[in-house]
């Protein structure tokens, strides 16, 4: 039990379950399973994108463009299959988004490894360049017909019951392609060598080469894997909204960052744990999307984001500088 | 210097001693050439050097601010969200104290209290980002990203998303008046600029600005009341966002909540290329200037060339990354130079185990 | 018949864009030797190091290790053999734990992609088992007191089936008692044949653990032998290159009864320090002295208004005094040199002119806050030829000049605000010995002036020499005061005695 109260992960379920009995009481429409569903399915996008922010912020640095590479792919990835009419498989459309968010991870990987640079910087240049590029070179228009694959995917369920006469409820794939995701990443931070090396990286940069780690391979893999995940977490997003908008996305890095330092996750590296994320993001979709249910206005929500994100940061810090040792 | 001075070749003798600078000399000169040559017909005329001069006065007082803040090793992310909430008090109070007819007796001394709202409104959100960056040593990167959420969502929470018009004239005049020829942003932003400069240079708060981007803790050791100098430096660049916010809505005659957005990554752009170091202890503000004055004859050459805004932002972004890279190897190259010179290290840092490589 | 020599340097030169770091050295280590590496800062220990590590290969000479050469020599192969070096930071992950802090560079090596956890404690174990201690294998590292750190560097070594560890100062950090229990170590390991090379600058400690000894200087080797024929002064003379005076400092109280400079009466921040009282008058210099974590940096703090003491009080010339932040500590004149010089005293990147004004920029602003720079210059002109810091200007950064001339600048802002009081932690710590004389000259000097000087350190000779009262700080307390009569011999019959009731 002292061990459980140590653990940061405790303090974020305690706060998601408190803040939850705090909507329902309120208004008890939150707890009806199908809001329950919704809610899973909305934190998928936040989800997946954090796994990736997760690494980086372990590593000890901090990352804003993925959404932009969500952007491209997820545009440039409809505009094929939408273009050519595509019938088959929706695992073609995933490839594509998760090949391009590699190949701009790519792009960040080879600035960020090869000259030393601080991300945060870079992924300011990136962000801009890489949404500006989708804009300038390719489309502002926003793709209102997606393929049929993509749409099937945007009705498809992991798992429904009910029915016969009550309704139905369901819990959307994308739910499940967010947990597969967040068990493969555990499984890589967990029991990797490399993982533990992004680990290391953010304990003690110095260490972690004399230990026989190649840095710039770690840092390489952040930043592909980075990619990879901001492009699936793109398309899902353009599935679930059921167009490919090349001005979505950008804005929510901050609901991200948040959601990963709510759970537990270090500015400064070192730390952070998938379980910590994933209940992190948990709290944050509950919370963006019960402004409505609580009846506060939509056009509260970017002071609650930019609050959220400065009480994430400041209260563990707070605990940690009331804590006995000097500094 | 006793000895007779060895002829230095000509460009050396123009050039300064900063080699950041002399960089960023070259840089800006070759722009200006290239911008001229690209548009032959519209760039060297002064009705486009007139225009030019009207609209970098905003974001040189963004970046001003943002200097502060990049040279005691922090950085303020907020400046926009900062000068869109001052900007929209100002506005909200302008518009409803005053009708479309009002005397102008009713008119002065309303500016004045509009302007000294947004003014003070600037300071404080300052305070509040040196308060939590200063006390809970969060890094500043986090606390500015949070801040201007929260301070772009006052704005929106009080227009509720609209946009607020219509100033008076007297008001107006801040963005588009001239004097002597000149534009009026122009003269606040040089003023500023100057101001800036003889505080980071002359006082003891600029001294200590630098000290503490270098080594904070030693700042400390050494009795330099760091909180108190951090907040006075986040409050300083919330004072300029907020002159940058008041000559904004002068300017486009309307405020909104969510206006300039993308001038965070132009600020930051304005720095690097102005050779501010971004992990603290080093920046001029000629640098600043001349990077600003660049940036805007890029961004007036994209213009005349039909750029929209998206090119202009990936153009931004790319520029950024290109940047850095170049102040990295530039680094690099010195470090080699300096130590295939003479003088031993003898404190080799642990990150050069290998100098000889 | 004497074990086989298990490393052999043979005429090493390395030379650094035009800097001659090494020339001509040789070094020779049998099996199961402890071996001390002694020099001055700056005297080519560290690259010595190195080249054996395979991280700088030398230009000339060869290198021979377990009886064949490294031809090229390269960190790969040298950690083949057996070689394993321990730096001064321990190279350890803060963030990870005991276990995998163990394992993870073996995991690397082998080139393994997956982490098999029961391996990883198993790996630990056997680490643990080679240096007969025992540590929590699940707590994070960065927890750990430093002893256990260092112990956590060394049992790692040891699982690369070290022959020979090269530890670089490893006994900066640690306190006597942690000293006592490193050295069991070693002793183990020399009983285990695994040869050492230990490498440091306090002479008790070579003296006390090596059997032979080599000394640089200037990148050359300038002794060597059986630790036997060695004493002190015979081993700071080589290092040094000259002979050392050693005069102990006396107090002479001047004419008549001058009020004390510092009373404290009753200082404490529990759980740190409490009831600390001492007196120091003119011209005295007193020295604190107590283990790590005997309270003495917290209390030097708290004199310093960094860490303000919350029991007590401090009368500054008779007069009451309030501590609670840095800026009332300085305007009483009190003046503090910190512990760390990289991380707590210098800004390394700016100018010496800029590194000595720092702590009188009050004193120089004038309306507005602007400035006298002027004056500024004058002050910094002065210090740098009073204190004779080597540099052609005071534009130069402070991170250009060696170790000695650093801690001078340090001393030189301090001494600019002319205190009333000067603390000093550890002032000479990783400091050549020429400058260190040069410091204590200084000390002296000031003292005689009238100054109250409180000198904190666990340099036990540094102490005895130059303070007239000694005071012994343990667990927080006061335990013991000494007069000038004080020798090494008594302060370490009470350190043991700290060490025995502390029993850890």
């Amino acid at each position: 039990m002292g061990r459980l109260l140590r653990q940061h992960e405790f303090y974020v379920a305690v706060i998601l379950v408190g803040f939850s009995l705090l909507v329902g009481l309120v208004n008890p429409a939150f707890f009806s399973l199908w809001n329950l569903f919704a809610l899973l399915k909305s934190s998928a996008v936040i989800g997946i994108f954090s796994l990736g922010l997760l690494l980086v912020l372990i590593s000890g640095e901090i990352d804003i463009s993925f959404p932009a590479i969500g952007v491209v792919a997820l545009y440039l990835t409809n505009l094929f299959f939408s273009g050519i009419d595509y019938e088959g498989t929706v695992l073609l459309p995933f490839l594509m988004a998760a090949g391009i968010g590699v190949l701009l991870g790519s792009i960040n990987a080879f600035v960020i490894a090869r000259f030393q640079l601080p991300t945060l910087i870079v992924s300011l240049g990136t962000l801009s360049a890489f949404q500006g590029f989708i804009l300038t070179f390719v489309d502002t228009r926003i793709i209102n017909r997606l393929s049929d694959p993509m749409i099937d995917y945007s009705r498809s369920k992991a798992l429904s019951f009910g029915g016969e006469g009550g309704p139905v409820y369901s819990i959307h794939t994308s739910v499940l392609v967010f947990l597969l995701l967040a068990v493969v990443t555990w499984i890589l931070l967990r029991y990797t060598t490399l993982g533990r090396g992004v680990y290391a990286l953010g304990g003690d940069r110095q260490a972690t080469r004399r230990a026989g780690f190649r840095i710039w391979k770690i840092e390489t893999f952040i930043y592909l894997y980075v990619g990879f995940l901001a492009g699936i977490a793109g398309l899902i997003h353009s599935a679930h909204v059921r167009s490919g908008n090349p001005f979505d996305l950008v804005g929510t890095e901050l609901n991200v960052l948040a959601a990963v330092v709510l759970g537990g996750a270090r500015i400064g590296g070192g730390r952070g744990t998938v379980l910590g994320t994933v209940l992190g993001v948990l709290l944050i979709t509950v919370m963006n999307n019960s402004l409505i249910l609580l009846g506060i206005p939509s056009y509260w929500q970017r002071f609650v984001t930019g609050m959220v994100l400065i009480v994430a940061v400041v209260l563990p810090q707070v605990r940690h500088l009331r804590s006995p040792q000097p500094a | 210097m006793s000895e007779p001075a060895p002829r230095k070749p000509l460009l050396r003798r123009i050039l300064t001693a900063d080699d950041n600078l002399n960089r960023l000399i070259l840089v800006s000169v070759a722009i200006f050439a290239a911008m001229v040559a690209l548009n032959p017909d519209s760039f060297l005329t002064l009705r486009n050097f007139v225009s030019m001069s009207y609209s970098f006065p905003e974001l040189g007082l963004l970046a001003l601010g943002l200097a502060l803040c990049m040279i005691t090793g922090g950085i303020d992310l907020s400046v926009v969200g900062i000068a869109n909430l001052t900007s929209v008090l100002a506005a909200l109070l302008m518009v409803s104290l005053l009708g479309p007819d009002s005397p102008p007796a009713a008119v002065v001394p309303v500016l004045a209290l509009a302007i000294a709202v947004a003014l003070v409104t600037g300071v404080l959100a300052g305070w509040c980002n040196g308060m939590i960056v200063s006390r809970f040593r969060i890094h500043p990167v986090l606390v500015t990203l949070g801040t201007w959420q929260v301070f772009s969502g006052i704005a929106i929470i009080l227009t509720k998303g609209y946009a607020v018009p219509g100033f008076p004239d007297a008001f107006l005049a801040l963005g588009n008046g001239r004097f002597l020829g000149l534009p009026v942003p122009l003269y606040l932003f040089l003023a500023a600029a100057a101001v800036v400069a003889l505080v980071l240079n002359r006082t003891r708060f600029g001294l200590s600005l630098f000290l503490i981007g270098t080594n904070e803790t030693a700042a400390r050791f050494a009795g330099i009341p760091v909180r108190s100098v951090l907040v006075r430096t986040y409050m300083s660049s919330g004072f300029l966002a907020a002159l940058a916010g008041i000559i904004m809505i002068a300017r486009t005659n309307q405020a909104k909540a969510d206006y300039g957005e993308s001038y965070i990554l132009q600020a930051v752009l304005v720095n690097l290329l102005a050779g501010v170091r971004w992990s603290g202890g080093y920046g001029r503000v000629t640098g600043v200037l001349l990077a600003v004055v660049t940036l805007q004859m890029l961004s007036s050459g994209f213009n005349m060339m039909r750029f929209n805004n998206f090119a202009r932002d990936f153009t931004w972004g790319v520029f950024l990354i290109l940047i850095m890279v170049a102040n990295h190897l530039f680094t690099e190259r010195k470090r080699r130079r300096e130590s295939a010179a003479a003088t031993p290290r003898p404190a080799p840092t642990p990150n050069q185990e290998t100098p000889s490589s | 018949m004497p074990p086989p020599q298990f490393l052999e340097l043979d005429d090493i030169h390395k030379r650094f864009a035009g800097v001659h770091a090494l020339r001509g050295v040789d070094l020779s280590i049998r099996e199961g030797e402890v071996h001390c590496l002694a020099g001055e800062n700056g005297s080519g220990k560290s690259t010595l190091i190195k080249v054996i590590a395979g991280v700088h290969p030398p230009e000339e000479g060869r290198v021979r290790i377990g009886g064949s050469d490294l031809d090229p020599v390269t960190p790969l192969e040298s950690i083949r053999r057996g070689v394993q070096v321990i730096y001064q930071d321990f190279s350890l992950f803060p963030n990870l734990s005991v276990a995998e802090n163990l394992a993870l560079n073996n995991e690397v090596e082998q080139g393994r992609r997956i982490v098999r956890w029961s391996r990883i404690r198993a790996t630990a174990r056997e680490a643990l088992a080679r240096i007969r201690r025992e540590l929590p294998l699940h707590r994070p590292v960065g927890e750990l007191p430093v002893a256990d750190r260092q112990l956590v560097a060394i049992a790692r070594a040891l699982l690369h089936d070290a022959r020979l560890v090269i530890m670089d100062e490893p006994t900066t950090a640690l306190t006597q008692r942690e000293v006592e229990n490193l050295f069991t170590v070693i002793e183990n390991l020399r009983a285990e044949g695994i040869a050492i090379l230990f490498v440091s600058h306090k002479l008790r400690e070579v003296l006390r653990i090596s059997e032979r000894l080599t000394i640089l200087r200037n990148g050359s080797k300038v002794a060597e032998g059986p630790t036997t024929d060695f004493d002190e002064r015979s081993i700071t003379e080589a290092m040094t290159g000259r002979s050392v005076r050693d005069e102990k400092f006396h107090y002479t109280a001047g004419p008549g009864a001058r009020p004390p400079v510092l009373e404290v009466e009753g200082l404490g921040r529990p759980p740190a320090y409490r009831g600390v009282s001492f007196r120091v008058d003119p011209g005295e210099i007193v020295g604190i002295t107590g283990l790590l974590g005997s309270g003495r940096t917290e209390l030097a703090l708290g004199l310093f208004g960094l860490l303000p003491a919350r029991e007590g009080s401090v009368r500054l010339d008779g007069q009451p005094l309030r501590i609670r932040s840095v800026e009332e500590a300085l305007a009483a004149g009190i003046a503090y040199v910190p512990e760390d010089r990289l991380t707590e005293g210098l800004f390394l990147e700016q100018s010496i002119h800029r590194n000595i004004i720092a702590s009188i920029l009050p004193e120089l602003a004038g309306r507005f806050g602007f400035l006298d720079f002027a004056r500024a210059r004058r002050e910094v002109e002065e210090w740098i030829r009073d204190f004779g810091i080597a540099t052609p200007n005071a534009e130069v950064p402070a991170q250009s000049l060696s170790g000695g001339n650093q801690q001078r600048v340090l001393l030189a802002r301090w001494l600019a605000r002319t205190p009333r009081v000067l603390v000093l932690n550890g002032p000479t710590v990783g400091v050549d010995v020429g400058s260190k004389e040069a410091i204590h000259q200084r000390l002296r000097a000031l003292a005689a002036e009238g100054m109250a000087v409180l000198l904190l350190s666990d340099d036990l000779p540094e102490v005895v020499s130059n303070c007239n009262r000694v005071l012994l700080l343990r667990e927080g307390r006061l335990a013991a005061e000494f007069d000038e009569s004080v020798t090494e011999e008594t302060l370490n019959a009470h350190f043991a005695e700290t060490a025995g009731t502390a029993g850890v």
